[in-house]
């Protein structure tokens, strides 16, 4: 992955936030023992103490050192932990008196010591971290050789290698303070004896006290410190995104180009970067000349990138308008130390037109040193082919047509040259210059002019049949043939690159028509914006993603084509630019590793969303030269998203009117039916108190059904509304449903005669057996409710071709005309309909709602014969159960 | 009938339990309360109720645990109190081994007529069922024949099963598994369908009006219930 050196990372947040609230860590960090780092770390810790810091010891070790040791008085002593291990008993440090004391800093001598088995923790410096996490500072030493990554390091020339080692996170995370004497001094103090010497360095002492050992360790002591301050200093940068050279470390960047050289100039940075210990990127500065390279050309280009991510090299693709602003816009960037090019393969003349790269990055990088490289001797040579194209050479058909018209000219002037003088001849040869200028560019001109002057003077100055000219007048015409070849070329091009302007920008103004034509005509936001997508992919030859915000982050909406993972980057990229407003990705200045470049969207009401764009090739991204096309797109959609906005807006208004008035319904009826059989229980009960009565009790128990079937149309209503319906498809017998719809309404029925009209053969239907009943009762209450008295309710069912039909019939006054669909909407009760009947309106809307979730479709329209309300249940074929196979059965 | 017979209300609604007992009492019932799962299985242990109303919204535990502790535990007949909505879980309750169920609201005479049924199988439990008679339709359980209006009726050997398994215990639910183990005990997979083309069948044969059974009834998305002999 491409490490982006200019960004807020997150894991760098991550680490600054991880270091607020905990302790802080302060490392004395030396070259060898007895250099005096407990003896600096105490002396430091009292000055803690005297500035008023609550301080205590947690470890020290003073080797019976009088100097050390009498630094110790005055200091608070946590009394250390005995931890018995096989019969002995070892004195470890006591974490939980530490914690318990809470002081603001404690002392704790050897950071990579290891801890007694039984202990809490292995490592000392694993106790240190969880006195850090409790908010406690630390102070601690080490020597350089008990660091992680050094310690092959150290083992290879001191022959002493220490097994106790300490992460370099750990460093990381802490100050260093390098306690650092001369290695004389060192030497000296060793001979007198005031050096404690570690059991594993006593075999080799001489060897490990050497002079060249200790200057070897005292430079890797210092190094690791700068290192560490470099890292923490790269985390505030990273975390504040600054720019700016913060090097500490050194940084290498080694430009690349498709030349054969390349994988030379890849090993000569890695080795660079290794001898520095630095870091390297590997990056490929991409002109308007990458597109004119060969595929040959490409692969080279890929395959060398591919080498350097294996070496361990970030890799960058940057496309800038020349290879020096790209390559000091990204030195820039990566803060690099040390910039890494190739020897150009370039003839001198041309460095001498153009200026070489080298001068003028040498010129503009100030203080990064530039190492220019030849290339490897031992790669093998592979020929340039380049494949035919037109470019500023124009095409060999070009010179043959120009060609063409001088011999032509030619033959006309040998037979016109009886009757005009030689002189406008000359004349003539300015057709062809003219034509070949004009038609064919720059190159083709002066090829005219050239040999028209030497067909002119070949064929008609005197001495004719020769290249000499006697007449030094003639010479001046062959001077004016030229000239004017190279004027006239010069301005036909122009004419010619104006020509090819007005025509993009035709096009421009041709994409920009059909784009807003495209976005006006779009309805609502998801439409716009795949709209969008698939106009911006058609126009740019790109792949296209929007993304609006959501509380995970940016999340795709809509993609051309369908796209919807990715990657981390591309997110954090999308996320940025949709935080700050700004383009970020792929050819932008921010979190380029990205493939995908982001633009945000910017409305009337603040950024939207962002749109990126990438290239099949991932490598490519837009074009400089389409940048402003993209830009005036993005602007129409835009407009396109503010108008869609208001007319949502306008929309939500009207719908939120409905809604109230829809509420008012619904407040007004469920009072009116909820209080009524509540209001005729209570005078009931009151009645019944004095004169008991056994038509009451009926009363009573009637209304309190009513009630508790209007309680329960209210929760199924509730369900179908919030969509929390839980289906239990199974086989059901029609019989038993109608039957047991038919038992349970028996009261609301009981002046109605109820017809059955179901075939014996009636397949069986895969419904939810409880849903389906409550369609069929609920059909039935309002059958029984708005039919004439004393008229049949007629059931029918019926096998049509496309399923079954399942109808409930009345006699009576029918649904008014137009009202048919109406009549299945929330709280909806016909005009003529009477209130008395006691219909809560929420019937039939519970019938349409559970019918649907179960895939069956409702009905409703006037019988002709008798008249009156037919209700109906399609049943769709395939909701049917198909023959059921009988042997299986049996 | 010298003891009377003792019914435990397992319920948290102290109304719902005075208005049951006050039912059941006057029925002559001996009734005792319980107001959460704790008490109401120390008092299945202690007082051996020959019934238990068991309403499965229980404040300290799932009621459906308690249907397998319960059976276990006792030989008491167990009757299940839910709502109406909660078909899934008197399915599982009824497989777990209660006997019956009642759908809340209901009113006191089914109450008691669930009661009735449930003693009435309790007492028949051990020699079962022999025969019976509902209307005009007989069945002879010991020499599996089937009389409509004092003729034989021909059923297939499954027609049969499953008629027979609910005229063991007339008047209570029997779950659709339950008679699907019983008649297609080697099908892994059941399929409802069968089971409903057979019962159509069936009625057609033993039905008067087979548009409007009255023999077997149907508990939506449960099971079927024969109807209580006279």
């Amino acid at each position: 992955m491409n490490e982006s050196p200019n960004r807020p990372t997150p894991e760098a947040f991550l680490r600054q936030a991880a270091q607020e609230g905990r302790g802080r860590l302060k490392i004395f960090l030396g070259a060898a023992p007895g250099v005096g780092k407990t003896y600096e770390m105490l002396t430091d810790g009292r000055h803690r103490r005297e500035a008023g810091v609550d301080v205590v010891i947690g470890v020290v070790e003073t080797h019976g050192r009088k100097e050390t040791e009498a630094l110790i008085h005055g200091h608070e002593l946590i009394a250390r932990q005995a931890i018995v291990y096989q019969g002995q008993s070892i004195d470890e440090m006591d974490i939980d008196a530490i914690l318990a004391r809470r002081p603001q800093l404690v002392l704790v001598d050897e950071l990579a010591h290891t801890n007694a088995p039984g202990s809490r923790h292995p490592k000392r410096y694993q106790d240190i971290e969880e006195l850090r996490d409790a908010g406690i500072d630390v102070y601690s030493t080490v020597n350089i050789q008990h660091v992680e990554s050094l310690n092959d390091v150290v083992a290879s020339f001191t022959r002493v290698r220490v097994r106790e080692t300490v992460p370099d996170s750990i460093l990381e995370s802490a100050e260093i303070e390098v306690v650092d004497i001369p290695p004389d001094e060192l030497i000296e103090r060793l001979k007198d004896g005031k050096v404690y010497i570690p059991a594993e360095a006593t075999r080799a002492l001489n060897h490990f006290f050497s002079k060249s050992n200790l200057t070897a360790l005292r430079e890797l002591a210092l190094r690791r410190a700068a290192q560490a301050v470099d890292a923490q200093m790269l985390d505030y940068v990273r975390a504040h995104a600054l720019a700016g050279n913060f090097a500490a470390g050194e940084r290498v960047v080694v430009a690349l180009s498709e030349q054969d050289s390349a994988p030379g100039l890849v090993r000569a940075a890695k080795r660079l970067a290794d001898a520095l210990h630095g870091t390297w990127t590997a990056v490929h500065i991409e002109t308007q000349r990458s597109q004119n390279l060969t595929d040959s050309e490409r692969d080279r280009l890929a395959e060398t990138m591919a080498l350097a991510s294996r070496l361990g090299a970030a890799t960058a693709t940057i496309p800038a308008a020349t290879v020096v602003d790209g390559l000091l816009a990204f030195a820039e960037d990566a803060r690099a130390t040390q910039i890494v090019i190739g020897k150009s393969a370039r003839p001198w003349w041309f460095e001498l037109r153009y200026g070489s790269v080298v001068d003028r990055l040498v010129r503009n990088l100030g203080d990064i040193a530039v190492h220019v490289l030849p290339g490897d001797s031992n790669m093998p040579i592979q020929p340039r082919v380049r494949s035919a194209r037109p470019g500023r050479w124009g095409k060999p058909a070009d010179y043959v047509w120009t060609l063409a018209a001088i011999v032509a000219c030619t033959a006309a002037s040998r037979l016109l040259i009886e009757f005009i003088a030689l002189g406008n001849v000359a004349l003539f040869y300015l057709v062809p210059v003219m034509f070949a200028a004009a038609t064919f560019g720059l190159r083709a001109g002066l090829f005219a002019g050239l040999t028209s002057s030497l067909a002119y003077n070949f064929f008609f100055l005197p001495p004719t049949g020769t290249l000499t000219v006697n007449n030094p007048e003639n010479v001046v015409s062959i001077f004016v043939l030229l000239g004017v070849a190279i004027v006239t070329s010069q301005f036909a091009a122009r004419v010619r690159a104006q020509a090819v302007l007005a025509q993009s920008s035709a096009r421009q103004n041709a994409a920009l028509a059909g784009f807003s034509r495209q976005l006006t005509s779009s309805g609502s936001q998801e439409e716009l914006m795949h709209a969008i997508c698939a106009e911006i992919s058609r126009l740019f030859d790109c792949r296209t993603v929007m993304l609006l915000p959501s509380r995970d982050g940016p999340q795709v909406r809509a993609a051309y084509p369908p796209e919807n993972r990715l990657e981390d980057i591309e997110k954090a990229a999308a996320q940025w630019a949709m935080d700050n407003g700004q383009p970020a990705g792929r050819g932008s200045s921010t979190l380029t590793a990205s493939d995908w470049l982001f633009h945000p969207l910017q409305t009337t009401r603040g950024i939207l969303g962002v749109i990126g764009f990438a290239r099949e090739d991932a490598n490519e991204t837009l074009r400089s030269d389409q940048i402003p096309l993209v830009m005036s797109l993005l602007d129409q959609a835009s407009i396109a998203f503010d108008r869609l906005t208001l007319e949502e807006e306008m929309q939500d208004a009207r719908q939120l009117r409905e809604r109230d008035r829809l509420r008012s319904v619904l407040l007004s009826s469920v009072s009116h039916d909820l209080r009524t059989p509540l209001t005729t229980i209570l005078s009931t009960i009151h009645e019944l108190r004095r004169t008991p009565s056994e038509e009451m009790l009926d009363t009573l128990e009637g209304e309190a059904l009513r009630l508790n079937r209007f309680v329960a149309n209210l929760l199924d209503m509730v369900r179908v509304e919030a969509g929390a319906l839980s289906l239990r498809v199974e086989a059901t017998d029609l019989t038993d449903a109608v039957s047991a719809a038919v038992h349970d309404t028996r009261k609301s029925l009981a002046d109605h005669e109820v017809i059955l009209d179901i075939p014996p053969d009636m397949p069986l239907v895969r419904v939810d057996a409880r849903l389906f009943h409550h369609c069929l009762i609920n059909l039935l209450d309002n059958a029984g409710r708005y039919a004439d008295p004393d008229t049949p309710v007629r059931i029918e069912c019926r096998r049509t071709p496309f399923g079954l039909d399942l109808s409930v019939v009345d006699e009576g006054p029918g649904i008014p005309a137009g009202k048919e669909e109406r009549v299945f909407d929330t709280f909806t009760r016909l005009e003529g309909s009477d209130r008395s009947k006691g219909g809560t309106g929420l019937g039939l809307a519970i019938v349409k709602g559970f019918a649907e979730a179960m895939g069956l479709e409702v009905f409703a329209k006037n019988n002709i014969a008798p008249f009156g309300a037919r209700f109906t249940i399609h049943v769709p074929a395939t909701t049917i159960v198909s023959d059921i196979d009988e042997e299986a059965m049996q | 009938m010298t003891l009377r017979h003792k019914v435990l209300i397992v319920d948290d609604e102290p109304h719902i339990r005075r208005l049951i007992q006050a039912a059941l009492a006057r029925a002559d019932y001996a009734v005792i309360e319980a107001e959460n799962g704790r008490i109401a299985l120390e008092l299945v242990e202690a007082e051996r109720p020959d019934i238990v109303l068991l309403d499965l919204g229980l404040p300290d535990r799932d009621g459906l645990e308690l249907v397998p502790i319960i059976k276990a535990h006792s030989t008491a007949t167990l009757i299940i109190v839910s709502a109406r909505e909660a078909t899934e879980e008197k399915v599982t309750a009824l497989d777990l081994g209660a006997d019956d169920y009642l759908t809340k609201p209901f009113d006191t005479n089914e109450l008691l007529a669930r009661v009735r049924v449930a003693l009435r199988n309790r007492l028949g439990k051990d020699g079962g069922v022999a025969a019976l008679k509902i209307g005009e339709l007989e069945i002879d359980l010991m020499k599996r024949k089937v009389m409509k209006a004092g003729k034989d009726v021909h059923l297939t050997p499954k027609e049969y099963a499953v008629f027979a398994q609910l005229a063991q215990f007339p008047g209570r639910v029997i779950t659709h598994k339950q008679i699907m183990d019983h008649v297609w005990p080697n099908e892994s997979e059941h399929h409802v369908e069968y089971l409903r083309v057979l019962i159509r069948t069936l009625r057609q044969k033993i039905e008067f009006d087979p548009q409007r059974p009255q023999i077997i009834g149907n508990e939506l998305g449960i099971g079927y219930r024969l109807q209580s002999p006279d």
